[in-house]
């Protein structure tokens, strides 16, 4: 190639060209609307048509709240107090709030009780959330569901203590065998829990006075209360059962793989509705004469068995996001199966698996307000049932149904918010 | 392939005893009905540093993934250390804590620190304290020559240190046998030498190794034995001079001649 331009195309470079500023009309707040609201001429009437949709918003919401009515005894007293103004009605919420967050029949005098166990929910939460805080922690975390739930339905302190007794018995029992296998520890430490527990029904009763608490049935439990004691429990029990759920599809065993597969595939195939209706009605067919199965107690396992198969979904596709070789490195170091899913393949299945699963876990607190089809006076319950229907505040569902929203959006935004932060705690894979 | 500078080899320690270290007899292996592995037969003596090369879908690969059983081979026997290969989950993991494997991908787990890495499998196979664990971590971290990155997590680093660094995990199981499967394939070339140097390292130290590799400079220089295998069987092996100079086999002059040529 003798006909290039040698002279020209021969270059070296003497010295390297350091980092320097932008120029300032890249930065700024000038440069951010420019970009973002006025770029050119479309996007300007889209900006100043949305401007308009927010004054319109706030010119009726900001009345509303502003000029609204706190205080007075029915809906006739509010209406002519506001006369044609547009304020709202919000006496009905300081007028029947212990209603909206206990339910109706919760005793008053243990109002006291519920706010000491979601007070110390968040105590107990902590040192699962955040991992940075002292494991020694997680001991409040263990004795939490006993606690709450004597502070909840009350009675002799003897039962939730027979219950973690039990709970503690049974992993000794584990720890002893599971050396000999797996099934042989895992049944073992059932049955031993299960002959504890036998044994406790035969004391309590005789003990029912032993520190006790004024007693609450389950029918009494109602308002948001009801709402934060489905989702609380069945979020974190449909985790575990989740993850077993999922790890089972994949089994190589074909009788767990066929269990798993039945299970999730029933259950996603059926609405909740349907589940709760069973829960309500037709389970009581099932048992024998005379049992007494807490009302309560079967909504949770029918919300948890619906939420689990939804979990396990999403973590099955968790697990099949990961790479062959996450599974062939843990084996070649001569990790069993339960070593290996622990601390390679679940940490990583489950990070990849976050949206998901509190996608999961916001849709089924969202859906606990469904107990109020089956007469169970939740928060939405409560709004329908007793509030409405009184004379006093029938009419007023803008203010009732707005608190109820809220309600549900903190605590949704708020799971929101800790699972955005946790993914980016656990980022570090620096992609 | 890269044809790798001359590298100064230290061979005083390099010996071959006459213990077996793994014994393959007419193994054979299918996926499904492809016959991928036919009657391999494969004696390999402690000390022995052998090259494994071939096209792909030679089979040269699931060969030594065999010997530690991330794959199951149909027919023949695989003994490792005395140990028969079976389908006891006990003694397969037992076969694995002694025999260290490195992936062409590294495999690291991207959710652990490299020191992380490195003690996970020690503490959890091995029951070694914690504080003991990482103290040998860091040791052959140094051997591998980043012990700076110990706090790191494997994204954060070029793909020749963590494929060292998969070597140095490896070693911390102080394994009697490596295996190497295609280490150095994903790297750049400015980054394999590196990863070449510490292979050689190792072998300078007498560990027994199986490399499937394409790196014909390393094998030249460190290997006693190479190995070409085709269609899923040993076509030839022979000491690496004898190999290179005198190929026996038409299919065997035809891949050098691909792989040396240009």
């Amino acid at each position: 190639m003798a006909d290039t331009h040698s002279q020209s195309v021969a270059y070296v470079r003497e010295s390297m060209v350091p980092q320097q500023p932008a120029p300032v009309s890249e930065t700024g707040a000038i440069k951010w609307l420019r970009t973002n609201l006025f770029s050119n001429w479309f996007y300007s009437i889209l900006t100043l048509a949305a401007i308009y949709v927010i004054y319109l918003l706030l010119s009726i919401l900001i009345p509303w709240i502003a000029g609204g009515v706190w205080l007075a005894s029915d809906i006739r007293e509010c209406r002519a107090i506001t006369g044609d103004g547009a304020g709202g009605c919000f006496a009905v919420l300081e007028d029947r709030i212990w209603q909206l967050l206990f339910g109706f029949s919760y005793p008053s005098e243990a109002y006291w009780r519920p706010t000491l166990a979601l007070v110390l929910l968040f105590v107990a939460a902590a040192p699962v959330l955040f991992a940075s805080l002292p494991r020694a922690l997680l001991i409040v975390t263990a004795l939490y569901p006993f606690t709450a739930y004597w502070l909840l339905w009350g009675g002799t302190i003897l039962v939730p203590t027979f219950a973690l007794v039990g709970v503690v018995a049974g992993y000794f029992a584990y720890r002893a065998l599971v050396d000999r296998s797996f099934a042989l520890g895992f049944f073992g430490g059932v049955i031993v829990a299960f002959v504890v527990w036998w044994l406790a029904g035969f004391v309590t009763p005789a003990l029912s006075d032993v520190l006790a608490l004024q007693a609450v049935q389950s029918r009494d439990m109602g308002g948001f209360m009801l709402n934060l004691i489905l989702g609380v429990v069945c979020v974190s029990l449909s985790l575990p059962i989740g993850i077993v759920l999922a790890l089972g599809r994949q089994s190589r065993l074909p009788i767990i793989k066929g269990i798993c597969v039945v299970f999730i595939e029933f259950v996603r195939g059926v609405p909740l509705i349907t589940l709760l209706f069973v829960a309500n009605v037709v389970l009581a067919y099932f048992l024998p004469p005379g049992t007494n199965f807490d009302l309560i107690l079967r909504v949770i396992i029918m919300i948890t068995m619906f939420a689990s198969a939804y979990i396990a979904e999403v973590i099955r596709g968790g697990l099949a996001a990961l790479p062959r070789g996450q599974f062939e490195g843990a084996e070649s170091l001569g990790l069993d199966y339960w070593q290996s899913m622990r601390l390679i393949i679940l940490p990583q299945a489950l990070k990849i698996s976050i949206p998901g699963i509190v996608n999961v876990a916001v849709g089924l607190f969202k859906d606990t307000t469904l107990v109020s089809i089956i007469s169970m006076f939740d928060l939405v319950g409560m709004i329908r049932g007793p509030i409405l229907a009184s004379t006093d505040w029938n009419g007023v569902y803008w203010e009732l149904y707005g608190f109820a929203a809220l309600l549900f959006f903190v605590v949704c935004y708020g799971i929101s918010q800790y699972s955005q932060w946790l993914e980016r705690q656990l980022a570090t894979d620096h992609r | 392939m890269t044809m790798t500078e001359e590298m100064a080899v230290d061979t005083s320690k390099m010996k071959v005893s006459d213990e077996v270290a793994i014994r393959i007899e007419n193994m054979n292996k299918w996926y499904g009905s492809f016959h991928v592995l036919r009657d391999i037969d494969l004696t390999v003596y402690r000390g022995e540093r052998i090259v494994i090369c071939g096209p792909s879908g030679s089979g040269k690969s699931t060969l030594i993934r065999c010997i530690n059983a991330l794959e199951e081979h149909q027919k023949g026997t695989i003994e490792v250390d005395g140990t028969v290969l079976s389908s006891d989950l006990k003694q397969i993991d037992k076969i694995r804590s002694e025999v260290g494997m490195c992936f062409q991908h590294f495999n690291l787990f991207p959710h652990l620190t490299i020191l992380e890495n490195c003690t996970l499998a020690p503490i959890w196979v091995r029951k070694i304290p914690k504080k003991e664990a990482e103290e040998t971590a860091m040791h052959f971290l140094r051997k591998v020559k980043i012990p700076e990155q110990a706090d790191k997590y494997p994204g954060q680093l070029s793909g020749g240190q963590q494929q060292r660094v998969a070597i140095a995990r490896s070693l911390c199981m102080k394994p009697r046998i490596m295996l190497f499967d295609e280490p150095t394939s994903a790297l750049d070339p400015e980054m394999i030498k590196e990863v070449l140097d510490t292979m050689i390292e190792l072998a300078e130290e007498g560990m027994t190794m199986l490399c499937v590799t394409h790196e014909m400079g390393f094998a030249r220089q460190v290997a006693n034995r190479v190995i070409f295998m085709a269609d899923g069987q040993i076509v030839e092996q022979n000491e690496p001079e004898e190999f290179f100079k005198n190929p026996k086999s038409e299919r065997t002059k035809q891949f050098l001649s691909q792989i040396l040529g240009h």
